[in-house]
């Protein structure tokens, strides 16, 4: 169940209180986030929509500890990461989260598989077992056999499969997917939507989308709109998982 | 090393110029190499100089000689164990170019006084048999082709005439930097030859102590003896005579820590400046490795690796090259014609040419590699 009243019981996977993040541009005084509160279940895929320059965006950096508020918590799996020292928060967003962008953001002089395997450079896994990992996920995008090509020789579709791949092979807690059909033509991004959305379906992973695209949108359980700092429920919020607002 | 791969393959993203700054890396310790080898030919005789020895010269001048009758009195002072003597000979063999130092020894005590100079007992005795005869270095051997047996004509430029000497012995050093290039003969054919203009007198001698702590003494009291006469004494370790003499080409020491301190500098500049762009071509990848929860510190020693690493290939480079030179000079003749009498590249430099080497990595690298660490993952995540 997702929730943006601030009602949830404690037992949400993320939960967010009065969250608030201004940005000092000169002179001027930005409020992007005004306190915004969200409670997510695990297994939930919620899509943030919203105009540009609405915060969806640093709403995600926030939520995947990448940035920090101004005020208000965010507790993720019991752990409340708005306090956490620098590298603290750096060892969390390895065992928690998973990022895919719009733009792939894969290294290029890496493999697929290498680029796969970086995020088990972090764990105590050993060669054999980060390989069977890496080729697992790799599996689970359909990418088995592009194993050891650089990205320069996959096609768009093809490079953000391997960045979500890198999102899941290490099974984090959470999927944050910023944009990740932004820069892929209808087809890519719906086969890339097919797969979060099997993501979700079979492997039970919680993923958080931002999104410009509603076709993308529509594959969530839930939409909520990012206007003014706050966050409103739309309309598929109704009539899939019903937000209480 | 699981990140190996992270660390060489970012190193060959832009192939071209990690060529280029591994090469001006390897042309820089190259030039190193060859440097010490010059500073190492220039002070030979420092390194290998014995901290037992004093060296005895004429006050006025080590050209003035000295009396051979001061061989009884330096022995008569306390602290004092051996003496010997010898004279510079200044010949010339076929060609000027050809320049060795040949030096008339006196053979009873020569031997026990450097006893870092190894000849077969036979050879000795072959020599100390012949009037003319000389007992020849082992390079300088080589570099002349000579063998035992061989007559050898020299041309006096300080003693008149052309000198013929048969080569009775080949000696070897113990140490690799010990001089091999000396040519040795009589001091006793000297003396009979030039009686009218050198008889009784010695250039130099060489007085080996009971301790080297006790030097400073043994010395002061040589020249004390020797003060107020007509021939007074100037004495020294040997240490410092060589390093007197070395000095006499200049200050070649200063001149090669100018010319390196030079070039690594510039070294420093283009490897900071190669390795700033490299972070900054990379902010993105950079940023992403610390979104998927690589520390900090692990993104500064990452930068730093491959700064380290591009110095180390090439500092290896450059001291392979300079060692194989050496081979080749060893091999094909001293191209400078005995200028140079110990072309060698010693460990001790080649480790010292890998510090260096790895300190510039480091020193280039930090500036980029703190950037690195500093990086906001946001806001390079933003960048296009």
């Amino acid at each position: 169940m997702v929730r943006v009243d601030g009602g949830g019981d404690g037992s949400s996977l993320v939960r967010v209180r009065g969250l608030d993040k201004k940005y000092q541009r000169g002179s001027e005084e930005i409020h992007v986030l005004q306190g915004l509160n969200l409670d997510v279940d695990k297994g939930d895929f919620v899509a943030f929509m919203g105009p540009s320059g609405s915060g969806k965006t640093t709403l995600l950096n926030l939520l995947g500890g990448l940035d920090l508020p101004t005020a208000g918590t965010i507790t993720v799996a019991g752990d409340e990461i708005t306090h956490l020292s620098g590298s603290k928060l750096t060892h969390w967003r390895a065992r928690h989260v998973g990022f895919v962008f719009q733009m792939y953001n894969l290294i290029p002089v890496l493999t697929a598989f290498q680029n796969v395997e970086l995020p088990l450079l972090l764990t105590k896994l050993s060669k054999a077992e980060r390989r069977q990992h890496v080729e697992f996920a790799l599996e689970v995008v359909g990418l088995k056999d592009r194993t050891h090509h650089y990205p320069r020789q996959l096609s768009g579709g093809q490079e953000q499969r391997v960045g979500i791949a890198r999102a899941i092979v290490a099974d984090p807690t959470f999927l944050l997917c910023d944009e990740p059909t932004g820069d892929l033509d209808r087809r890519s991004a719906d086969e890339i939507m097919d797969l979060i959305d099997r993501l979700v379906r079979e492997h039970k992973k919680t993923v958080l989308l931002v999104t410009h695209d509603p076709v993308a949108a529509e594959r969530a359980h839930v939409v909520l709109h990012l206007n003014k700092g706050v966050l409103v429920e739309g309309q598929k919020a109704d009539e899939k998982a019903g937000v209480r607002a | 090393m699981k990140y190996s791969a992270l660390i060489l393959s970012n190193l060959f993203r832009k192939k071209i110029r990690t060529t280029l700054t591994i090469g001006s890396f390897a042309v820089a310790l190259f030039l190193f190499g060859l440097l010490a080898v010059v500073r190492g030919a220039f002070n030979q005789g420092v390194e290998v100089a014995g901290t037992d020895r004093l060296v005895v010269i004429n006050k006025v001048s080590i050209i003035q000689p000295l009396p051979v009758s001061y061989d009884e009195r330096l022995l008569r002072i306390h602290g004092i164990k051996e003496v010997t003597h010898q004279n510079w000979f200044g010949g010339v063999y076929q060609d000027e170019r050809n320049f060795f130092a040949q030096m008339a020894i006196d053979d009873d005590t020569f031997r026990s006084v450097y006893p870092e100079y190894v000849i077969p007992d036979d050879q000795w005795q072959a020599y100390m048999g012949d009037r003319e005869g000389a007992v020849v270095g082992a390079d300088l051997a080589k570099r002349f082709n000579w063998k035992l047996g061989d007559r050898i004509p020299i041309k006096g430029t300080i003693f008149q005439g052309t000198w013929d000497f048969n080569i009775r012995g080949i000696y070897h050093g113990k140490k690799v930097e010990d001089d091999t290039t000396q040519f040795w003969f009589h001091y006793k054919y000297l003396e009979e030859r030039e009686s009218a203009y050198w008889k009784g007198l010695v250039g130099w001698y060489t007085v080996k102590v009971d301790n080297p702590d006790d030097s400073v003494r043994v010395a002061k009291e040589i020249d004390e003896t020797f003060s107020n006469s007509p021939w007074e004494t100037k004495t020294d370790t040997e240490k410092a005579f060589a390093t007197s003499f070395a000095k006499q080409a200049g200050n070649i020491q200063l001149l090669i820590l100018s010319i390196g301190a030079v070039v690594f500098f510039t070294l420093l500049l283009v490897t900071g400046n190669t390795m700033a762009i490299a972070v900054r071509e990379r902010v993105r990848d950079l940023a992403v490795l610390k979104a998927v929860g690589f520390s900090d510190v692990f993104v500064l020693v990452l930068v730093l690796a491959e700064s380290v690493l591009i110095a180390a290939i090439g500092g290896a480079l450059g001291l392979g090259f300079a060692k194989l030179l050496t081979f080749l000079i060893a091999l094909f003749g001293d191209p400078t014609h005995g200028m140079l009498p110990l072309v060698y590249l010693s460990p001790q430099i080649v480790v010292a040419g890998f510090a260096v080497t790895a300190a510039v990595g480091v020193v280039a690298g930090l500036l980029p590699a703190l950037s690195a660490m500093n990086l906001n993952v946001v806001d390079a995540l933003r960048r296009v």
